[in-house]
């Protein structure tokens, strides 16, 4: 078990989502940036399907009730077991008691805490990942206990450390193919697109990242059809919408352009104010 | 006539034209039922909306065109297979102005009594479209232009499970409670979204929807039977 002892800002259970129930309008889900959650499951041997948590910007801290091991990847938030800072991308060995909590912010908006095993919270649709009405948890509350793998731990703590490329938590470059109406814009409207440098609005979380820039908007909308994470809608107010993880199925907005699988991992790692660039891919 | 463009690196999106039709509705359940039939286990999923089909592949699409010619293929084959059976569900509304908040307001604008707000919403059948929005919402087409009504301008930040309501053009029952901007004219004591349940929406594209009136004290009864799963619901099968 994994005692909650300060939830902190957002923290949420996630695995690679609900694949497959679409048409019942249930959104897929699963780590924002799925690079980093893969590396955390990764290093620790785990199967890619282990559901692990999501934390933003730290803030909170956990009481280990079983002896584990465990691996933080993506944002830096200074992790610290029994106060002595930790590594990240590096397989921690955990004893029954020790104490997990962060720090000052370094880099990044959100890290994964992966555990030997995974966390063993209840499957609905065929993921753990937190979404409201679907899962019993929405939000990790204090006071929680997860339940994990009672698996016999036999890894070490290890000194070595993957590194990670630092353009995954810098690059603003956010790539893209075209979306399904793309070709509705006029040469202005696509020129303004790439050349803009567009700001992350103070509107963002799961469902998706709103920015500050606008498209001129005189295109209409459409019947409403699918939409997908990485979907960049373009709304009304010539605002545009990436739409992340946790989106609905459908929408009514244009969709201009499809941001790239490793590209919405990047842009989880940035927020309000952080400066992105679209490139056609 | 319907068209193909590629929707990012694992997606195609199968496009008819831009009408709500029960036509097109029909064109893409045939497609949908063939593509289902090949249990590929390169497609992933698959997404409806009004007038497009979207297949989500489970792998990043090497070659876009070979995909198309493959789904075109599937299109064209001239299948037996039996198309998914469509139910019309009868769904019990209680239009008592303790759950209809905004039948007053309504009654008012469009000048008609709220009588027959209410005996004009459920006398018409409704044709599921899709399901998005929310997990168990369902797009309907149908509604009488009588009561086509704006939505809300400032929409509320908290609607009850249950609540039907009239957004513009569209009819629609909040499967969940959530924020929405539609005007609610009834509550149904009928889940359209349950975990609890094998399948979690018992509708799907396809099938058909009649509200019927209901008094506050069969909400409260069928509302107890739903808690305790037991109650069922009426359907009949469609014959097209």
């Amino acid at each position: 078990m994994i005692k909650v002892l300060k939830s902190g800002f957002y923290t949420t259970i996630q695995d690679k989502g609900r694949v497959g129930f679409a048409s019942l309008g249930v959104p897929v889900s699963g780590a924002m940036d799925s690079y980093s959650s893969d590396l955390a499951n990764r290093i620790l041997n785990n199967s890619l399907n282990c559901a692990l948590l999501e934390i933003t910007l730290g803030g909170c801290k956990f009481q280990f009730l079983s002896k584990t091991t465990i691996c933080i990847s993506g944002g830096d938030f200074s992790p610290k077991m029994n106060n002595q800072p930790i590594l990240l991308n590096s397989k921690i060995l955990i004893q029954e008691n020790d104490i997990l909590s962060f720090g000052k912010v370094n880099f990044g908006v959100r890290c994964y805490l992966a555990v030997k095993g995974g966390i063993q919270s209840d499957k609905k649709l065929g993921s753990r990942s937190s979404f409201k009405n679907i899962t019993n948890n929405f939000l990790i509350k204090s006071g929680d206990c997860l339940p994990i793998s009672n698996l016999k731990t036999t890894l070490e703590s290890s000194k070595t450390l993957v590194k990670v490329n630092k353009n995954h938590f810098e690059y603003k470059g956010i790539e893209c193919f075209k979306g399904p109406e793309f070709d509705t814009l006029d040469m202005h409207q696509k020129k303004t697109l790439f050349e803009t440098e567009f700001s992350i609005s103070k509107d963002i979380n799961r469902m998706g990242y709103k920015l500050n820039e606008t498209v001129e908007n005189n295109i209409p909308s459409i019947l409403t059809s699918a939409v997908l994470p990485g979907t960049v809608q373009l709304t009304p107010s010539g605002k545009l919408i990436v739409l992340m993880r946790d989106c609905q199925v459908t929408g009514g907005y244009p969709r201009v352009l499809q941001v790239s699988e490793e590209s919405i991992n990047r842009l989880s790692q940035k927020t309000t104010g952080d400066k992105i660039q679209f490139v056609l891919k | 006539m319907h068209t193909y463009k590629p929707f990012g690196a694992k997606a195609i999106l199968i496009e008819w034209k831009a009408i709500i039709a029960k036509a097109t509705l029909k064109d893409i359940l045939e497609f949908k039922d063939k593509i289902n039939s090949q249990k590929s286990e390169f497609y992933l999923d698959y997404s409806i909306g009004y007038n497009s089909l979207t297949i989500i592949f489970k792998d990043i699409i090497l070659d876009f065109n070979e995909e198309v010619e493959k789904l075109k293929a599937i299109y064209t084959l001239n299948s037996t297979i039996k198309p998914a059976q469509n139910f019309l569900w009868e769904i019990p509304v209680c239009y008592d102005l303790e759950f209809g908040i905004d039948l007053e307001e309504m009654s008012e604008s469009l000048n008609l009594e709220t009588s027959e707000i209410i005996k004009t919403h459920s006398e018409s059948i409704y044709t599921v479209f899709f399901i998005g929005f929310l997990p168990g919402f369902l797009y309907l087409g149908g509604l009488n232009s009588k009561l086509f009504f704006d939505r809300k301008p400032n929409p509320r930040l908290n609607v009850e499970v249950g609540s039907v309501g009239i957004g513009g053009e569209q009819t629609g029952v909040y499967p969940v409670n959530s924020a929405g901007g539609w005007n609610i004219i009834g509550r149904t004591p009928i889940r359209f979204f349950d975990l609890e349940v094998s399948n979690p929406c018992f509708a799907k594209s396809g099938d058909q929807i009649k509200f019927s009136a209901i008094s506050k004290k069969e909400f409260l009864e069928i509302e107890n039977l739903v808690a305790k799963k037991s109650y069922q619901l009426f359907k009949t099968v469609i014959n097209d």
